[in-house]
């Protein structure tokens, strides 16, 4: 895929948006041409501030990127400095300027530490990858993951650029306790998704529209090609999206194709296209999938996620969605908007009256296990093993969602 | 302008000048630290003998109104801004003024307006030589660029009519849009087809002035019930098709803002007054239009009634979410300076407990007291906020006028005052290290509450103490600043500003507390 670039006859190209309702972004034309150096012009929202800043970075990013001579127009928009590297590599590669250089952004955060297999995902936070004002402050609003997507919400012809937003993103933007995921394209695009962004370590890879198995076992080998490369050792954990009749059919098969996929989680929009019918707010058209979703997932001992909640301004019933969910064994779903998010987590939390039982119950077990005694009861009632294990998962659960 | 002007250092450390439009000021000597002695201003002694005993004061336009009025060159003509961006009256009035070839006003508008930009024609052609009083787009941008005649003067709605009352303007004549008015000039601003609630900003016009004309749309036979102007005080009224667009002179519906970051800012806040023990029973707050200020009530409003809290009054600027707290028994009164949308208008002509105000008795220095000072907490904007907590309302981080002062100076007398902003907008950090204009002095502003945190002003310990144990992300400012210039890539160049003032900024009680430099 990068020979193509370097094989291209260098042609005048374009990346970016401006104009008046445009934020945080910025548009680079680049014209080659064979001697005379750069010429760099630059329109910019705030050059008061930093207009020199974003001509010294330009030209910074087109050293790194091998450019020499090039006549190179920038409108921005105040984009913040990974925004800029990643429009002028984008235009610069559009151009057929440059192979495999990266231009990545000269702050890098520190890395956050590895996120556990089962740790909280109750909300997923969607950024389109296009659209970098949305990037920045993503972290603050108390999701428990955002998603960099590549796929649905970014336009075809817009794809690589995403990608090196995308990948600077993680480079450059600290999420706070987020867990950071990406969700790439159906394969075999979402492979050259993976090659851009696996060496910025995100978290989490969300494959869309799986099938069958092997499309997890071939993501999967992907990454492990490019993680030894990169001599990276932590975790990327894989979460398949189920949206078809098939895929429902091979749930389980996807949740045990790799040690790697941590949940499962399904589209409901394409589902129910694919079975024909419209989505309702009762869902009762896909109640099937999403049972047989949450018991594939549980069989293989993973998280069963939910869906998105299209409507951001219907709260009411997104809290009536996010409990029915959970009633049906959902540990979490996914969100358009940062108002969602605090819905999602009062939906997902246990009631009080529901850890409290389980906080007697697990104290009743242990009372018992000091006492020696084989059998556990509360009050006049006998407690099974299994319950116990449900009420010290649901104390957990209670625990951690208070830090979070 | 063409002479140079001496230069002074105020107790804010800032340049001002010594002269303005030909008047010697006095710079800025500290917060309360001014205290002018002598008499009131009064308007001439008039009789009512010369005034009809049918009390029929109708003239047919207002050009006649004007030449009866006795308009020369070089005066003062005074409006008022209660009809916004839709407002008819005051360029029907300068341009009446530039028909009789009167030259070199001095125009005092309590606020200008956008749609007023063919101001800046009447002053290419010497009709006005210059302007006092807020100026915004491109009024704002003449000023700043210098092409002015006199220097602009930025007075706070309490300095204005500070500037009134001890004399420091004087207003010869005073063109008063009225929604509804009888012939007699009592005049009300919360009916008729442009009705726009309240009419204070034009209380002090009104009795200050020499001359009052009272132009109206809608003409009822006397009396004119409520009355907010006195027909007592008005010389002439004057009967027009409209005074202006009802469209923008009130919002149909104002919105609330759905940007997340400002939400959360709106949210801090609301937590901010609750958590510090400030939100208890008969609590009193004033918040603007803006959509922050707008969120804020909203949030403030869900905790009110979740811990059962009721507030004695809130300040207007009066919108749909304070006339919703009034009608759910969350406040016993609004006292509302201006009125910004259709509930707040229908509300203010109907419900007692909505009461009209002026800046006399919010905000004015001269008073024997105001207001502004009995509010527990207000929630306020800026452009620029530095790290001894000093901010600037008025012109953008480049030196361009950008808004009037409005009550926010008189504001910052409240218990608690609070900067509700983002921490930077387009790249540009909102906080640094000085502001580029000082309209507000750190020692009154008390909290910078921003997406990434709030920041507390070291010197209200009390405050600070308060919201311990709170789950809000308190953090010192140096700290949000730091992260912030992390995130743009370094701080901010500073702008280059021009050597020669083209404006001033008045501190409430007239002294000159910074000055705007002209900009290319």
């Amino acid at each position: 895929m990068s020979s193509v670039n370097t094989l291209a006859i260098p042609r005048p190209a374009e990346a970016g948006h401006w104009g008046k309702e445009v934020r945080s972004d910025l548009h680079v034309a680049i014209e080659p041409r064979d001697r005379g150096g750069l010429e760099i012009t630059l329109e910019s929202r705030v050059g008061i501030y930093y207009g020199s800043s974003i001509l010294s970075q330009t030209r910074q990013v087109l050293e790194s990127l091998g450019v020499k001579h090039a006549r190179i127009s920038i409108h921005d928009e105040g984009a913040l400095p990974f925004v800029i590297s990643a429009r002028i590599e984008t235009a610069v590669k559009r151009a057929g300027l440059s192979g495999n250089q990266k231009a990545l952004p000269e702050e890098r955060i520190a890395l956050p530490k590895p996120t556990p297999r089962d740790r909280l995902r109750r909300s997923r936070l969607y950024l389109p990858g296009s659209e970098p004002k949305y990037f920045i402050n993503a972290g603050l609003h108390g999701a428990d993951a955002i998603i960099l997507d590549l796929e649905d919400s970014v336009h075809h012809g817009e794809k690589d650029a995403a990608r090196i937003l995308v990948r600077n993103t993680l480079h450059a933007i600290d999420f706070g306790s987020c867990e950071r995921m990406v969700r790439i394209n159906q394969l075999p695009l979402g492979l050259q998704d993976l090659t851009e962004v696996i060496p910025e370590q995100p978290d989490l890879i969300l494959i869309p529209k799986v099938e069958r198995p092997e499309q997890i076992s071939q993501t999967d080998r992907m990454i492990d090609e490019l993680k030894s490369r990169d001599r990276i050792d932590r975790p990327i954990w894989l979460m398949p999206i189920v949206e078809s009749a098939v895929g429902i059919e091979n749930a389980f098969a996807i949740a045990t194709a790799s040690p790697n996929v941590c949940a499962l989680t399904i589209g409901l929009e394409d589902y129910t296209a694919d079975i024909g019918v419209a989505k309702t707010l009762e869902a009762r058209e896909s109640q099937y999938a999403r049972t047989r979703l949450v018991n594939a997932a549980k069989a293989a001992g993973i998280q069963a996620i939910d869906s998105v909640f299209g409507d951001v301004g219907d709260l009411a019933g997104l809290q009536q969605w996010g409990e029915n969910s959970r009633a049906l064994g959902f540990e979490g779903m996914g969100c358009i908007h940062p108002s969602q998010i605090p819905v999602i987590h009062q939906a997902f939390a246990p009631s009080q009256i529901e850890v409290d039982k389980a906080l007697k119950i697990v104290a009743a077990f242990e009372e018992a296990q000091q006492r020696g005694l084989a059998v556990v009861s509360l009050g006049s009632k006998m407690i099974d093993p299994p319950v116990v294990e449900r009420a010290r998962k649901l104390v957990a659960r209670a625990k951690a969602m208070e830090k979070a | 302008m063409s002479e140079r002007t001496e230069l002074a250092q105020n107790a804010a450390g800032r340049s001002v000048p010594t002269m303005v439009n030909g008047k010697p000021q006095i710079p800025f000597l500290g917060v309360g630290q001014y205290q002018p002695r002598g008499r009131k201003t009064a308007p001439p002694i008039c009789s009512s003998r010369d005034y009809p005993e049918n009390g029929d004061k109708r003239v047919t336009n207002l050009e006649t109104a004007l030449r009866n009025c006795g308009l020369r060159n070089g005066m003062v003509i005074s409006n008022h801004h209660h009809l916004r961006d839709g407002d008819r009256v005051a360029l029907m009035a300068l341009e009446a003024a530039a028909k009789i070839g009167v030259k070199d006003l001095m125009w005092f508008p309590s606020a200008s307006f956008p749609s007023q930009k063919a101001a800046i024609e009447l002053m290419q052609s010497g009709v006005i030589h210059h302007i006092e009083g807020s100026m915004n787009g491109p009024l704002g941008d003449y000023c700043t660029q210098g092409k002015m005649r006199g220097m602009g003067v930025l007075r706070s709605h309490g300095g204005r009519w500070q500037a009134i009352q001890d004399g420091e303007v004087h207003i010869d004549v005073a063109v008063i849009a009225a929604p509804t008015a009888d012939a007699f000039g009592n005049a009300d601003g919360s009916h008729g087809k442009s009705a726009c609630g309240s009419l204070g900003f034009a209380l002090a016009d009104s009795t200050y002035a020499d001359r009052v004309i009272v132009v109206t749309d809608n003409l009822v036979l006397f009396p004119c019930v409520p009355w907010q102007i006195q027909g007592n005080n008005v010389d002439f009224v004057v009967e027009v098709e409209s005074i202006g667009d009802p469209a923008k002179i009130v919002s149909g519906t104002t919105q609330i803002t759905r940007s997340p970051d400002r939400l959360r800012i709106a949210e801090f806040v609301a937590r901010f007054l609750r958590d510090a023990g400030i939100m208890r029973n008969g609590f009193s707050f004033q918040a603007g239009a803006g959509g922050i200020a707008l969120a804020f009530v909203d949030y403030l409003r869900r905790m009110m009634k979740e811990d059962s809290v009721k507030a004695r009054f809130v300040r207007g600027g009066s919108t749909k979410f304070l006339v919703e707290l009034l009608q759910e028994g969350l406040t016993d009164y609004i006292l509302d300076g201006q009125t910004f949308d259709l509930d707040g208008v229908k509300s203010i002509g109907s419900d007692p407990r909505h009461v009209a105000t002026s800046p006399f008795t919010s905000y004015n220095y001269h008073g024997k007291g105001n207001f502004a000072s009995l509010v527990d907490a207000v929630v306020l904007g800026a452009t620029e906020v530095d790290v001894n907590f000093n901010a600037n309302v008025v012109t953008h981080s480049d030196g361009r006028l950008l808004h009037g002062i409005g009550g926010w100076q008189n504001c910052l007398a409240a218990g608690c005052t609070i900067l509700a902003v983002p921490s930077f907008r387009d790249r540009i950090p909102v906080i640094i290290d000085e502001v580029t204009t000082l309209t507000g002095p750190g020692e009154l502003i008390d909290v910078v509450a921003t997406e990434r945190g709030i920041a507390i002003n070291p010197r209200r310990q009390d405050l600070l103490d308060a919201v311990k144990g709170s789950s809000l992300p308190i953090r010192p400012i140096q700290e949000i600043k730091a992260e912030v210039e992390r995130i743009c890539g370094g701080k901010p160049a500073r702008p280059k500003l021009g050597d020669r003032p083209v404006a001033v900024v008045k501190w409430v009680d007239g002294t000159v507390l910074d000055t705007i430099w002209q900009c290319a």
